[in-house]
């Protein structure tokens, strides 16, 4: 059984059949690249699986339990995490408190009359968690500046330090290294390998830098119009000629042979 | 049938100045995504300016041309140019106090030029307005419905026109969606805005001097209550349609007359539900029609072209600064309790007290709209429903006044809570809508009831008591108040640092993010709406106590929109803004108070002005200006304390994040500092240039 299952899952916007049953595992520990074209449905895929869309059919699984009517926080309790294209940051909040209150509402139980009145401060294994999570992310050093003041970058990094600290089995991320540099985006690649090795997690990357796909997964998918086209090792993936047509066009296969 | 016809006819010029009015709301929300709700005060204007020209004997023609033709659309550029043009890609809040703050200023300013007695009806303008012309279905049709109807038809379709013509609609569109972005592709924004803004206002004039004459005089509320009908009117047409617009307008006008004509006449149902029919169209439409649901913002893909917004909380000071302010803090609080018990005579002392009190209700307007984002308007119909249940309580079964005061806090709460379920799929400016139609109807329909408010009669609530002490004599019920704006301080304060403060952190920061790490948005918006409605109860309770006799006027929904205003200009992110904004008030309007009546207007005055500033700086015009000072105050700090700067060390690290800087030399992580003092140092020296307007 596979960490997360999707079959068949439809989505239509008007007359634009943004997914058209797609179906995709992710095992536990996997890390999967999902590209395509632009408008291919990957963001899409990305917000049924968390529940900010309803697909129009197909169910969705997580370790075996159907999530697909569940309200996003619920799936995001059961271990889902991801991070936004375009950055969705807590504006007037530090990325300090960015991990600690995703940190608060996995943390559970109420131990205090604080707690239970909702105005507990953090715990201390709690903060040490959040310094843990901002050095793995390297945001020690702006912890406390609020988030509205850094840049782009560190924007990419808050977002993926406040889905780590949900404690994910699964990490939705959404084109993470767009507008970064090459530098920039071998620091993220760094990060996310880190991450990977330490705590285990699953991921599904959507991406259009190449590089940085093939720096990060093993396997990848291909969707294109809202339709999988292609699923299967890396570089297999890579050399399938109905991949590179739509990602290159027809002009560039005829030249290429 | 005939009967049903004889009701219908005369609803069709009132709904064709409710589309007039509409068509203006939507040209003004594609131009700008501001939903004006100053244009029933700017009909208002129109129509006033054209009864005294009229009445100082000027020809019709000439009074409809300086009222509609010039005013109007000077009005409108005056407006776009000040305000509205700054706040395109503003959040909702900053959108709407200073719509809100013309709503109030507008017809004040205009009541102060030209008086405020009784107005007679102006004339109509076009045909005779008395004269029957010909008989539909067997009911007279006067000169004036026939203006009406035939002047709102031809403005719609030629505004139909232009739109069609001139790819105008689609031009806004684009202006309001990134201006910048927009004068790249060569169109210039400000010129489209304005022009908008112009041709609305001459919608807004034109509707204002149709429907004047159809009311028995003209007055301000009455064009408010068009207001909100206008608005149905445009939610009708999805903010976009200009043909459904006109539809809805004329459909809400008839069925209105309609359900006038058939509801028993003289009780508080026919006599409230009439007026009220738009607000209840407006609510329900919507929650249904979602046209203004909470969309994952787009934003300006050139935003970042812009100055970052000023940070919304304060920056750290040095020691020397830090200890200096809270010092002067602690003596301030010393002196204003000193000052309230000693030395300021009895309606002073009352005035302070007021503004105790008044803190209290703005403290929930510090926690639903401060910390969770979520505009309200009828936080004073909340503390209303406080101050009744503490009044009928006290009436009936002579419950204590505290006792009272928190019953009223937990009826209060629940009545918030029953607002917020319809409204859970609303955001920024449709929930700020549905709770202005929840307050009108409150006023009209909920309130005149003996049950509730009791209308105009009000009722009584004694000063508390407790034990065999008493705190009838206003200077012991400044200790209540106190005691109680303390406790509720306290409690918001415990909770800004908390989980849940974190939590409507995270939720006014991004409901999508928010929900995506496990936060129950759900609950966490009905718990902000009824935590914020209880303290706006016990706020109404404790006032209804001060004042000793309430009515439904003490609450009316113009209250809800004073109060977002003051707390927005003084400072909706601190509890010390709420403090400061209920003084402040109650303080200004006691000055006012003592001045000749015909200079009344001059709250009024310093409401247009707040809302001016609050574009310029919307963390607040207090919190601005304290910052400023502090500001100084650290420069001074650091020259004394002379070469401080040498502190500041620069290091270089090779972790990610030092890989990651968007940029040498701008990144806060870059440097390193040592000790507070240096830190602050650093901070002060990448902060930009404290004289340079912020946020534009």
């Amino acid at each position: 059984m596979a960490l997360l299952e999707l079959r068949g899952i439809s989505k239509r916007f008007g007359g634009i059949a943004a997914l058209d049953s797609v179906s995709l595992d992710v095992e536990a520990g996997e890390a999967v690249g999902l590209v395509g074209p632009n408008g291919a449905g990957k963001t899409t895929l990305f917000n049924c699986v968390l529940g900010l869309l309803r697909p129009d059919s197909g169910t969705i699984s997580l370790a075996g339990v159907r999530i697909d009517t569940l309200p996003t926080f619920r799936r995001s309790r059961l271990g889902i995490a991801r991070t936004f294209q375009r950055l969705e940051l807590f504006t007037g909040m530090t990325p300090r408190e960015h991990v600690l209150v995703a940190l608060r509402v996995h943390g559970g139980g109420h131990r205090t009359w604080r707690e239970r009145l909702a105005v507990g401060r953090p715990r201390s294994p709690e903060r040490r968690e959040a310094d843990q999570l901002l050095s793995i992310t390297g945001l020690s050093d702006v912890a406390d500046v609020p988030v509205e003041a850094l840049g782009l970058a560190y924007g990419r990094l808050v977002e993926l330090a406040r889905a780590l600290a949900s404690r994910p089995r699964l990490l939705l991320l959404d084109e993470p290294s767009s507008g970064l540099d090459e530098a920039e985006t071998a620091g993220l690649v760094e990060v996310i390998g880190r991450v990977r090795a330490e705590q285990g997690t699953a991921v599904l990357l959507v991406e259009h830098d190449l590089e940085m796909v093939a720096a990060v997964v093993s396997r990848l998918v291909v969707l294109n119009f809202g339709r999988k086209i292609a699923d299967g090792p890396l570089l297999e993936v890579m050399a399938d000629p109905g991949v590179r047509q739509a990602y290159l066009g027809r002009a560039y296969l005829g030249q290429g042979r | 049938m005939s009967q049903l016809l004889s009701y219908a006819i005369p609803g069709v010029p009132f709904g064709c100045a409710y589309a007039l009015m509409a068509v203006g709301v939507v040209l003004t929300y594609k131009a700008s995504g501001v939903l004006n709700l100053a244009f029933g005060a700017q009909a208002y204007v129109s129509a006033v300016v054209l009864y005294a020209a009229v009445r100082d004997g000027w020809p019709t023609w000439a009074a409809f041309v300086v009222a509609v033709v010039v005013l109007g659309p000077v009005l409108g550029l005056v407006l776009d140019r000040l305000l509205f043009r700054h706040t395109r890609t503003a959040p909702p809040l900053v959108k709407l106090v200073p719509a809100l703050g013309l709503m109030i200023a507008l017809p004040a300013v205009t009541d102060m030029a030209f008086g405020t007695g009784p107005r007679r009806v102006p004339p109509s303008v076009l045909l005779d307005p008395t004269r029957v012309y010909f008989r539909l279905a067997g009911t007279a049709v006067s000169g004036e419905e026939i203006a009406t109807t035939v002047v709102t038809v031809a403005a719609v379709a030629v505004l139909a026109l232009v739109f069609r013509s001139q790819g105008l609609g689609l031009r806004m569109r684009a202006v309001v969606e990134s201006p910048r972005m927009t004068e790249l592709a060569g169109i210039r924004a400000d010129r489209v805005s304005a022009f908008a803004w112009m041709l609305s206002s001459l919608y807004a004039g034109l509707a204002g001097v149709l429907l004047a004459p159809m009311y028995a005089q003209v007055s301000s509320t009455d064009f408010t209550a068009l207001l909100v009908a206008a608005l149905a009117a445009a939610v009708v047409g999805g903010l976009s349609s200009l043909p459904l617009t006109l539809a809805g307008g004329i459909g809400l006008g008839v069925a209105q007359q309609i359900i006038g004509g058939y509801l028993p006449s003289g009780t508080i149902l026919s006599s409230g539900l009439r007026p009220a029919f738009p607000f209840v169209v407006l609510a329900v439409l919507l929650v249904t029609r979602r046209t203004l649901e909470a969309s994952p913002a787009l934003g300006d893909p050139l935003a970042s072209c812009d100055p970052p917004r000023p940070s919304l909380r304060p920056p750290a000071r040095m020691t020397e600064v830090a200890l200096g302010t809270r010092a002067f803090t602690a003596f301030l609080v010393f002196m204003f309790v000193v000052t309230a018990l000693l030395l300021v005579p009895g309606n002073w002392q009352f005035t302070l007290t007021q503004g105790l009190v008044f803190a209290v209700v703005f403290l929930s307007i510090t926690v639903l709209t401060g910390m969770a984002g979520q505009i309200s308007l009828c936080q004073a119909s909340v503390a209303g429903v406080g101050a009744f249940t503490v009044g009928q309580l006290a009436a009936h079964f002579g419950t204590p006044v505290l006792l009272g005061t928190l019953v009223g806090g937990v009826a209060a709460a629940i009545v918030g809570a029953l607002v917020s379920v319809p409204a859970l799929r609303l955001g920024g400016g449709a929930l700020a809508l549905f709770t202005l139609s929840f307050a009108l109807l409150a006023d009209n329909v909920v309130f005149p009831y003996p049950w509730a408010g009791n209308g105009a009669n009000g009722l009584t609530v004694p000063r508390p008591q407790v034990g065999g002490i008493s705190f009838g004599t206003d200077a012991a019920f400044f200790w209540v108040a106190l005691a109680v704006l303390l406790i509720v301080a306290g409690a918001v304060w415990l909770l800004r640092g908390g989980t849940l403060g974190q939590e409507l952190g995270a939720f006014r920061g991004s409901e999508t993010a928010a929900a995506s790490i496990g936060i129950d948005i759900v609950r966490l918006r009905v718990i902000a709406f009824a935590l914020s409605a209880c303290i706006a109860g016990v706020g109404g309770a404790l006032y209804a106590s001060l004042q000793q006799t309430i009515s439904p006027n003490d609450f009316n929904y113009q209250f809800s929109l004073v109060f977002v205003v003051v707390v927005a200009v003084v400072g909706i992110h601190s509890v010390a803004g709420a403090i400061e904004a209920g003084l402040a008030y109650a303080v200004l309007q006691q000055l006012v108070s003592t001045l000749p009546s015909r200079y009344t207007s001059v709250v009024a005055l310093v409401f247009g002005l707040a809302a001016l500033s609050y574009v310029r700086h919307p963390e607040g015009v207090v919190p601005y200006a304290k910052r400023w000072v502090l500001d100084r105050a650290e420069q001074l700090a650091r020259y004394l304390s002379g070469g401080g700067e040498r502190e500041a060390g620069r290091t270089g690290g090779s972790g990610p994040a030092e890989r990651l800087a968007p940029g040498a030399g701008q990144s806060p992580g870059e440097r390193r500092p040592r000790s507070r003092l240096a830190a602050a140092i650093v901070w002060l020296a990448e902060r930009q240039p404290p004289g340079e307007p912020a946020g534009r």
